[in-house]
């Protein structure tokens, strides 16, 4: 069996990108994900990387982007209102294709908000925050062990994609501990000829930049962009399934909303209603192609969220609005309990959405 | 078990101070003794002493928690009341450190006053499943900047062996030789081993002294993860 060990699931995002042989890390403290740069702080002088606290988040986004351009695997961490600050930085990150790795251990919002669990930058974070026409690949763990794959993960579909990959987590998952392994995570490795990593004088140099003189040429390359993001819509889409199989009710919840959904989903089927959950992983690409094909045979959707309804817009464009979808939520660092899932679940049964 | 008037828990961060802080704080008021237990935690902003708020009251322990514990103000400030645990000497005060040497500086405005009285337990709590000690020469590294933070050496060590949901009594007798090693590296008797109700059960006539905790039940607890595979409710 696989060496098991407890660990926080900050600590597990911080111990998987080491593994995934990131050894720069650059950020600036905030609560509640403040245990990835504590861990990063111990274990990269022992292990000849680089911590970095930065003298801004914006300071520190735009180091990520240095460092990708030079063709090594980087991170940064943050929580909500950090993300905001970094959010320039994402998009020239994007504009300029080179690969990172961006937590965003969120907290409850708008504004400096509060220091308790959320999932209120959705939006934020697949949809944009930064300018442009541009993508992230963004991973929802639920779990302690989902922190460390998906961050390897993400890694590893950054390099492969030449995009920037979020985890977007929530204080709860952040803080909370669960017995993990590292085993069986394949970390993948890519060329990268494209790297800014000195000429030698033996070849042509690269040049990394998001910045276009010519507008037809700007266009191109956007239009090369969303053509490989056609490909990780295709390709990358994750999600799991909880008693879909006979269900009646779809329940879509991700994070640590899902937890609670799921004792809700036990419950219910407890008092013989017919509910399944749908558990997004990746949030971008969404699982269009579960939700679609749940739209065919169930009565309605409900989507449980820590903020004030921002995936069921998602779900509704997804499902083609072919079915009502109920929303139960919480916000402002407060959780939905399973009590007021299984309300939800009830009302739907008897058609109030 | 011979009882301090005071009892300080200080170790790495998660490695479960806070549980066994609030499950010795009933314990003693079981035994009918006035107890009061202080969060001096200044470090981790979840899952903090005031979440036992209830049980506590209902076993009679007075509990002492910073003015925001719990809420959005991230301020690492401790109540004045706090006090009270080295200054009252009719009570018997418990006090949770927060974790590594970070929280342990806040321990060192009250150290001249627990040294004078003289009368304290100072105990270092020991998972070694958590990753940044799992060697006893890693977690008496931390042991040793615990101590330069506040100011006050340990008097003794007690097991926490655990891998949450999944830890069964294997996994705490697994752990006896890297406890034993602490002891003989820190010259610091192992005060006891704490473990889950159930897993404390299965370690009857194996281990002694044993420490059963009674765990809280979390919002986010899977189906899975619950004795028997119950839903959370009730």
């Amino acid at each position: 069996m696989a060496e098991r060990v407890l660990m926080k699931g900050n600590e597990a995002i911080a111990e998987a990108a080491i593994r995934a042989g990131c050894r720069h890390y650059f950020g600036y403290p905030i609560t509640p994900q403040t245990e990835i740069a504590a861990y990063m702080a111990k274990k990269m002088p022992k292990i000849g990387g680089v911590f970095l606290q930065a003298e801004s988040e914006i300071a520190s986004i735009n180091m990520v982007y240095g460092a990708a351009a030079a063709g090594v695997r980087v991170m940064t961490s943050s929580s909500s209102p950090g993300i905001s600050l970094k959010a320039e930085g994402l998009s020239y990150i994007a504009g300029s294709d080179v690969p990172a790795l961006v937590v965003n251990v969120q907290r409850g919002g708008p504004g400096l908000g509060g220091i308790q669990p959320s999932q209120s930058d959705y939006f934020q974070a697949t949809k944009g925050g930064g300018h442009g026409d541009y993508r992230m690949i963004v991973l929802a763990p639920a779990s302690v062990q989902e922190m460390a794959s998906l961050t390897i993960k993400g890694f590893n579909l950054a390099d492969k994609y030449l995009m920037t990959s979020m985890i977007l987590a929530d204080g709860t998952i952040g803080q909370m501990m669960e017995p993990i392994s590292f085993e069986d995570a394949e970390i993948e490795t890519y060329e990268k000829p494209w790297a800014l990593t000195g000429t030698e004088g033996k070849r042509k140099h690269n040049v990394v930049n998001s910045l276009y003189l010519k507008p037809d040429q700007l266009e191109v390359k956007n239009f090369e962009r969303y053509e490989r993001y056609k490909v990780v819509e295709e390709n990358e889409p994750m999600w799991e399934e909880y008693m879909m199989e006979d269900a009646e009710y779809c329940v879509v919840a991700f994070g640590i909303a899902s937890r609670v959904a799921k004792n809700a989903v036990a419950a219910a089927r407890a008092e013989g209603i017919k509910v399944g959950l749908i558990r997004p992983i990746t949030l971008w690409p969404f699982p269009k192609k579960a939700l679609a094909a749940a739209a065919d045979k169930v009565k309605g959707f409900i989507s449980v969220e820590l903020n004030m309804g921002q995936m069921i817009e998602d779900i509704k464009l997804y499902t083609q609005c072919k079915r009502p979808v109920a929303l139960c939520c919480r916000c402002g660092g407060m959780i939905p309990s399973p009590d007021e899932v299984l309300e939800s679940i009830r009302k739907a049964q008897k058609g109030e959405f | 078990m011979e009882h301090k008037r005071l009892t300080l828990f200080a170790g790495h961060y998660g490695s479960g101070k806070t549980n066994i802080a609030v499950n010795y704080a009933i314990a003693l008021a079981k035994e009918g003794k006035p107890v009061v237990i202080g969060d001096l935690d200044i470090v981790n902003p979840y899952f903090r002493t005031a979440d036992s708020k209830k049980v506590l009251e209902q076993a009679g322990v007075t509990l002492i928690s910073p003015q925001f514990a719990n809420s959005n103000v991230d301020l690492p400030a401790l109540p004045a009341e706090a006090y009270r645990l080295v200054e009252d000497k009719s009570i018997y005060g418990i006090m949770d450190i927060g974790g590594d040497d970070r929280g342990a500086y806040a321990l060192g405005r009250y150290v001249p006053a627990i040294k004078a009285e003289g009368n304290y337990r100072m105990v270092f709590v020991a998972n070694c499943f958590r990753p940044l000690t799992r060697t006893p020469e890693e977690a008496l590294e931390v042991m040793r900047e615990i101590e330069a933070a506040c100011g006050l050496a340990f008097t003794d060590i007690i097991n926490n062996a655990n891998l949450g949901p999944e830890t069964t009594p294997q996994t705490v007798l697994d752990s006896v030789p890297y406890m034993e090693k602490l002891s003989q590296l820190s010259g610091l008797p192992i005060f006891a081993h704490a473990a889950e109700s159930s897993v404390a059960q299965g370690l009857n006539g194996k281990l002694s002294p044993v420490i059963p905790l009674q765990l809280q039940e979390k919002y986010f607890d899977l189906p899975s993860q619950r004795p028997g595979n119950r839903p959370l409710f009730g």
